[in-house]
């Protein structure tokens, strides 16, 4: 492919700066609102590392690790996304609603159902078996969906999203089973897990959640030509030489990792995977190369933007940030189905 | 006369279907009252057949057993069928009227309005009667109907199954969350989570006495309607050029759905699949002629739910597994072998 600049590549870029310095704006906001307001010069000060204790104690330890996450997992998800709708070729598609979540969700409760909430929230040994278990709950999630699919030699793109949202309930009906046994105090904890919120507010988190990003992230925008292709459709890739089910499984895997990791921190966030990417195609067009990295900028502006909100919408009580992305995220998701694009 | 023939003919009612038809409702009846029993005489406190008999007959305000089953287990077992029978129908009529084989109360976010709305009057009105939790359970179910289908059906290229299984999903999604935030802000989680996992382990007398009507009701008139359904699932074009109104034969079967749907829910919470296996396992018995799916389906579906219950209760005791759970442990597989067979179109 010998071109590398389009006609849209200095909006490209323009687009990423103007979300980035979105996201600043918006970390700059979360950073201050909360139970204790702290002043915007403060907040610089404290960052330049100039800041009282008590100040430092509640950016460094508290709101900045919360921030940091808030942005990994919203662009985890939304890169998740945005290689599930290229590989489904279905623009409706989202680890939420094929049930990737629910699998995670399903293993995450047996985890907590088993070792009732002992070393859930605190050590840190538990920081690194989460992931882990929503990973395995996200792979059978997703090995399930795609054999269930397989039918006379290939998965097609309806079926694949039928057999999503059933697995999403067989999951879902598992995780009642489990929780309606819990303490009413697990129980709790469990379903503001399961709404999705970002719950780990520590910086183990960030380290056990970082490397799984930097590797698989730019991974699928290097293959984001594969994805280029794979939606003109199964005939013309296989015309062009793709060897579909070998790269859908590949990429199937990256974003379902990607999905699983996050969950484990983030819970169950459903429609970002879905809006993210959408906007993403609706500001650059359709090439994966430059809407993966915009749809990772989106998806951390908006899920930023929705944490912080669900901490001042009802203040002292906090919102779960899986529920301020859905209702914000289904209208959308109406809005795009009676469009049927 | 000729033209009834004709339509008959259409709907492939012969003789053989008929048959069929009326063993299903008597053996069915017959696994009814076997179910009931079983379920009156299963539980913790261990009861012979002869106080069963004599609770109901021969009712002795002293004796404690009679008084288990009478206000416990007498009204749960009555509890199961009704539900059951109403989710049942009222997933025959919306597969019938939407020509869609994934169409059923859950997916189609009716179920998910109804528990919605159920969430909002425990907050709005904590001391609520058991007729105003109703109340906004039809309402409820009526809102979450004509967001999933309004939306489907205004979408370009018109109402396909994984359109419709999709925006069910996305409504559900919603609506849930919806409630989790209204359970979260008010502390009543643990009451919704009642009705989101569905069951009828907690229901007392004056819930069935309020809820019977309606949906005894919603029967009725989906009996009454069957025949226009039939003539319906022929598609648009066909019953119109029968002379049929089409209109308003849907809103009449919209209201018969939102009757059983609500009332159901209104009782037993969410509970999913009822209404999308037992349509499909009779129509593939008895045919497409809706006179004969509707009683079957009402039927089976009773001896389904009844029957998931006991297994609810049987499997893990002294725990009971929500009888929602169980329905979608059996549906799950029965929606990914349809996903399978018609997941074409979108």
């Amino acid at each position: 492919m010998p071109k590398q600049s389009g006609p849209k590549d200095g909006r490209f870029k323009m687009l990423l700066a103007l979300t980035g310095m979105l996201t600043v704006l918006v970390f700059f906001i979360s950073i201050n609102a909360g139970y204790l307001k702290i002043p915007l010069m403060d907040v610089i000060s404290t960052l330049l590392g100039n800041g009282t204790a008590e100040n430092e104690l509640t950016i460094f330890d508290f709101r900045l690790p919360r921030i940091v996450l808030a942005i990994l997992v919203g662009m985890g998800i939304a890169v998740s996304g945005a290689i599930l709708q290229g590989i489904s070729q279905n623009p409706l598609a989202d680890p939420g609603i094929l049930g990737i979540n629910s699998g995670a969700g399903f293993t995450v409760v047996l985890y907590m159902f088993f070792f009732q909430g002992t070393a859930f929230f605190s050590g840190w040994s538990s920081v690194f078996i989460m992931p882990l278990t929503a990973l395995l709950g996200s792979f059978l999630a997703a090995f399930l969906i795609y054999v269930l699919s397989w039918k006379k030699g290939h998965v097609t793109p309806a079926r694949l999203l039928l057999v999503g949202i059933g697995i999403n309930a067989a999951f879902g009906a598992g995780l009642v089973i489990f929780q309606m046994k819990m303490e009413p105090n697990n129980f709790m904890k469990a379903l503001i897990w399961l709404s999705g919120t970002i719950w780990g507010t520590n910086w183990t988190f960030v380290w056990a959640l970082l490397p799984w990003l930097v590797v698989l992230i730019p991974f699928a925008i290097y293959k984001s030509k594969v994805l280029d292709v794979l939606r003109l459709g199964d005939s013309i890739a296989t015309g062009v030489g793709v060897r579909i089910e070998r790269e859908r499984r590949l990429l199937l895997m990256i974003s379902v990792a990607l999905a699983g990791v996050c969950v484990s921190v983030g819970g169950g966030i459903t429609f970002l995977g879905l809006i993210a990417p959408h906007m993403a195609r609706r500001l650059v067009g359709a090439r994966h190369a430059r809407v993966l990295p915009l749809t990772a900028m989106l998806g951390a502006l908006l899920l930023l933007s929705a944490d912080t909100l669900g901490r001042v919408i009802m203040a002292p009580v906090e919102l779960p940030v899986g529920i301020i992305v859905s209702i914000l995220g289904a209208p959308y998701f109406i809005y795009l189905l009676v469009k049927n694009i | 006369m000729n033209a009834k023939i004709k339509i008959d003919k259409a709907l492939l009612n012969t003789y053989k279907n008929r048959v069929t038809s009326l063993v299903i409702m008597i053996a069915g009846l017959a696994c009814l009252l076997v179910s009931i029993v079983a379920s009156i005489n299963l539980g913790a406190a261990d009861l012979s057949y002869r106080d069963v008999y004599n609770a109901l007959f021969q009712f002795d305000e002293g004796n404690p057993a009679h008084t288990i089953i009478r206000q416990l287990r007498f009204p749960r077992a009555i509890a199961a069928v009704c539900v059951g029978a109403a989710l049942a129908v009222s997933g025959a009529i919306m597969q019938g009227m939407t020509r869609n084989p994934l169409a059923d109360p859950s997916i189609m976010g009716v179920t998910a309005g109804s528990s919605f709305f159920i969430a909002i009057a425990l907050v709005v009105m904590p001391g609520i009667t058991y007729l105003g939790l109703m109340m906004f359970s039809f309402a409820g179910a009526g809102l979450g109907a004509a967001l999933v289908f309004g939306i489907t059906s205004f979408s370009r290229g018109g109402i396909t199954p994984v359109k419709l299984a999709l925006a069910g999903s996305a409504i559900a999604s919603l609506l849930s969350s919806l409630s989790t935030a209204v359970g979260i802000k008010f502390n009543i989680s643990k009451d919704i989570s009642y009705w989101f996992a569905g069951g009828v382990s907690s229901v007392q007398p004056q819930h069935v006495l309020f809820t019977l009507p309606f949906i005894v009701a919603g029967l009725l008139v989906a009996l009454v309607l069957s025949r226009s359904i039939s003539i319906l699932s022929l598609g648009e074009e066909v019953a119109k050029g029968l002379g049929q109104n089409t209109g308003i034969v849907k809103l009449i079967g919209m209201i018969a759905v939102l009757l059983l749907t609500g009332a159901a829910v209104s009782i037993a919470g969410m509970i999913g699949f009822v209404g999308l296996v037992i349509p499909h396992i009779i129509r593939f018995l008895v045919g497409n002629d809706y006179r004969l799916i509707i009683p079957c389906s009402a039927i089976l579906g009773g001896v389904l739910l009844l029957v998931a219950d006991i297994v609810g209760r049987m499997v893990n005791a002294p725990f009971e597994t929500p009888v929602g759970a169980i329905t979608a442990i059996i549906g799950v597989p029965f929606f990914l072998y349809l996903a399978r067979k018609e997941g074409r179109g979108l």
